[in-house]
């Protein structure tokens, strides 16, 4: 039985690992290949299959002059809106849903639980019914085209998940905490900083993770809201598309937009296991 | 400097949970707030520390309005039920939180932190994680944080009650000797418990609160002895004092058939609807005497509570040894009713056998 157990536990995560890592061999090989290794049968190993270069790779820093893409730009673009967007999404998002979570708010018939669904509805909705809006909306403010535009956007975007997360944490800390930290002679500000906040970091980084996925990964909005002057990741990968499918600098464009989320995920893997967040308030 | 408090009520919703309490409490002394659970007396540590604004009357400290001072200024302590503690700091920084809130220097904290860890009987634990203690250890530390501060008011919600038996009785018998030598004479020590044995070892003034309600005020042993209603004698006892419904005529007291010569301090008493009180020990298991119902038998500790039945009157016996009864057992019974106490039909005390309102 014991055996069996085992046997079962190591096949499922072999089968789980090749299911996960094989997509991104495939993609890892497939930008060393060119047109002739790729349209001439199934070929998996370098030198032996197929004879590697690097075209795929070089398509995604030379110039659209040399008749590269050049991701260079659109990747920092990318990188500076989701970690600002980000950022602030948390800070916001941590202030109001402490207040959700601490404070009686009362307008009529709208109530605490009201306004945290508000902020989660804004993600319920279809995107495409918010594309028009938020062009209007950045249009009037001669924002469109631009990465304070975008950034404006994806807080929008991301602030209701840092709440819908947030105030769920807070929930589960005690008020009792909060009250003797006023006791111990904290203002309201310092027992929000001193203590409340130290005992969330665990929330924060989910929150943050979730944020951060949310935001690197959008094309939708990155797609509608700009044009020439800005552009982001997604949209330069897409853009990397023509008459004749370029598979190699794809799979090497999806490499490098990927790598940034495996940072993440390895670093909030590395912080959680920690232990930092079982057994914080007992 | 004084703890006056006149007419606090505070309503929250339908329920009051201080219904027009006054108090007024004086520097260096013990007091204990004994109340059921929902009687008020964690609103009322609460309305005290500041976390709570009453809807009505005024708290003055040291004369001055002591509403209008917030909590972080009122330099106040507080021990909760549940063990709160800082779950992000150790033993060390969690008690040394509130001096460094005072902007102390590091020298002289180290040095108090010491103290009250000595004080507490946790030395060598500073550098423990809180989440590594304890439920015993946990509440020490926080009863550590709070004696470092020196704070003039000292609040302890049942501190308590979320132990187990034998770390309760080590516990009090600390707290004690912690407050009979420990403590500076000018702190007022504020103590909430559910508990009347508590509320007796620990021999402070008494505050009985009830629905929000002040119902008796008075040192310990008056309290016991001289109940001033029924309901402080039930929440002052435990178990629960027995109310038995009877009638005084010429000189008897006569309930469900039985019949037992009045003592001299109810002889007097001749009202309809009286009721008498008699504590669960002060009725013992005898040869000749009258026969009760077994209802439920309990084994606590090292005493037995019979909980006896005779027509429509249920009462409730402890007997101090481990003794088994079935259930529908039939017992006899004596009353010590030189130790029992009258009732008027509204609650109020008529008699007490150690000379409260005699006759």
């Amino acid at each position: 039985m014991n055996k069996l157990y085992i046997f079962l536990k190591y096949f499922f995560i072999v089968v789980w690992t090749v299911f996960v890592v094989a997509p991104f061999l495939w993609a890892l090989t497939t930008s060393f290949k060119d047109f002739q290794s790729v349209n001439g049968g199934v070929t998996y190993i370098p030198w032996v299959d197929f004879e590697p270069n690097l075209e795929g790779w070089k398509v995604l820093i030379k110039s659209p002059a040399k008749g590269g893409v050049d991701i260079i730009e659109p990747y920092f673009n990318s990188l500076f809106v989701t970690c600002t967007a980000s950022l602030i999404s948390i800070i916001l998002g941590t202030l109001s849903a402490y207040a959700l979570s601490r404070y009686t708010f009362k307008a009529g018939f709208v109530k605490n639980n009201d306004i945290t669904f508000f902020f989660i509805s804004q993600r319920i909705m279809p995107p495409i019914v918010l594309s028009i809006p938020f062009f209007l909306f950045l249009s009037s403010i001669n924002l469109l085209d631009s990465l304070t535009g975008l950034i404006v956007v994806y807080i929008v975007l991301l602030m209701p998940i840092a709440v819908w997360i947030m105030v769920d944490f807070f929930n589960k800390v005690p008020r009792e905490i909060d009250e003797t930290a006023l006791i111990d002679g904290c203002n309201p500000y310092q027992a929000f900083l001193k203590v409340v906040l130290p005992n969330s970091i665990p929330g924060l980084i989910v929150a943050g993770m979730f944020c951060i996925i949310f935001g690197w990964i959008d094309f939708f909005f990155a797609f509608i809201l700009t044009f020439t002057e800005v552009q982001l990741l997604p949209v330069k990968i897409v853009a990397l598309n023509s008459s004749v499918t370029p598979w190699w600098s794809l799979s090497a464009s999806a490499l490098v937009s990927v790598a940034p989320l495996i940072i993440v995920a390895f670093i909030v893997e590395r912080y959680l296991s920690k232990g930092n967040l079982s057994g914080a308030i007992k | 400097m004084d703890l006056v408090a006149n007419n606090l009520s505070y309503k929250p919703d339908d329920q009051y949970h201080l219904n027009e309490v006054s108090f007024n409490f004086k520097e260096g002394n013990l007091y204990t707030i004994l109340g059921r659970t929902l009687s008020g007396k964690t609103t009322l540590l609460k309305t005290i520390a500041g976390l709570l604004t009453p809807d009505s009357g005024e708290i003055k400290f040291d004369g001055k309005n002591f509403l209008k001072i917030p909590v972080w200024e009122r330099n106040v302590a507080m021990v909760y039920q549940q063990f709160i503690n800082y779950p992000h700091l150790n033993v060390f920084e969690n008690i040394a939180f509130p001096l460094k809130q005072r902007k102390i220097d590091q020298s002289i904290i180290k040095e108090k932190v010491m103290d009250a860890l000595k004080s507490v009987g946790l030395l060598g634990y500073e550098n423990r994680k809180i989440q590594e203690l304890s439920g015993g250890q946990q509440q020490r530390v926080s009863l550590a944080r709070s004696l470092v501060k020196n704070a003039k008011i000292l609040l302890l919600d049942e501190p308590l009650v979320n132990l187990d038996y034998k770390l309760r009785e080590q516990l009090r018998e600390e707290f004690k000797n912690l407050f009979s030598k420990g403590l500076a004479d000018e702190t007022i020590l504020i103590y909430s418990t559910t508990d009347p044995r508590e509320t007796m070892e620990l021999n402070g003034e008494v505050i009985v609160l009830d629905e929000g309600k002040v119902l008796q005020v008075g040192p310990a042993k008056e309290i016991f002895e001289n109940p001033n209603s029924l309901k402080v004698a039930e929440i002052s006892n435990d178990p629960p004092m027995n109310i038995i419904e009877a009638k005084i005529l010429d000189n008897h007291i006569r309930f469900e058939g039985i019949d037992v010569e009045a003592p001299q301090h109810l002889s007097k008493l001749t009202e309809d609807g009286l009721k008498i009180g008699l504590r669960s020990s002060d009725i013992e298991l005898g040869e000749n005497g009258h026969e009760f119902e077994v209802e439920l038998a309990e084994i606590s500790g090292s005493e037995t509570l019979l909980h006896l039945k005779r027509g429509d009157t249920k009462i409730i016996v402890s007997i101090e040894e481990v003794l088994n009864f079935k259930i529908h057992d039939k017992v006899k019974i004596n009353f010590k009713i030189d130790r029992a106490y009258a009732f008027h039909a509204d609650g109020k005390l008529a008699s007490s056998p150690f000379g409260g309102l005699n006759g």
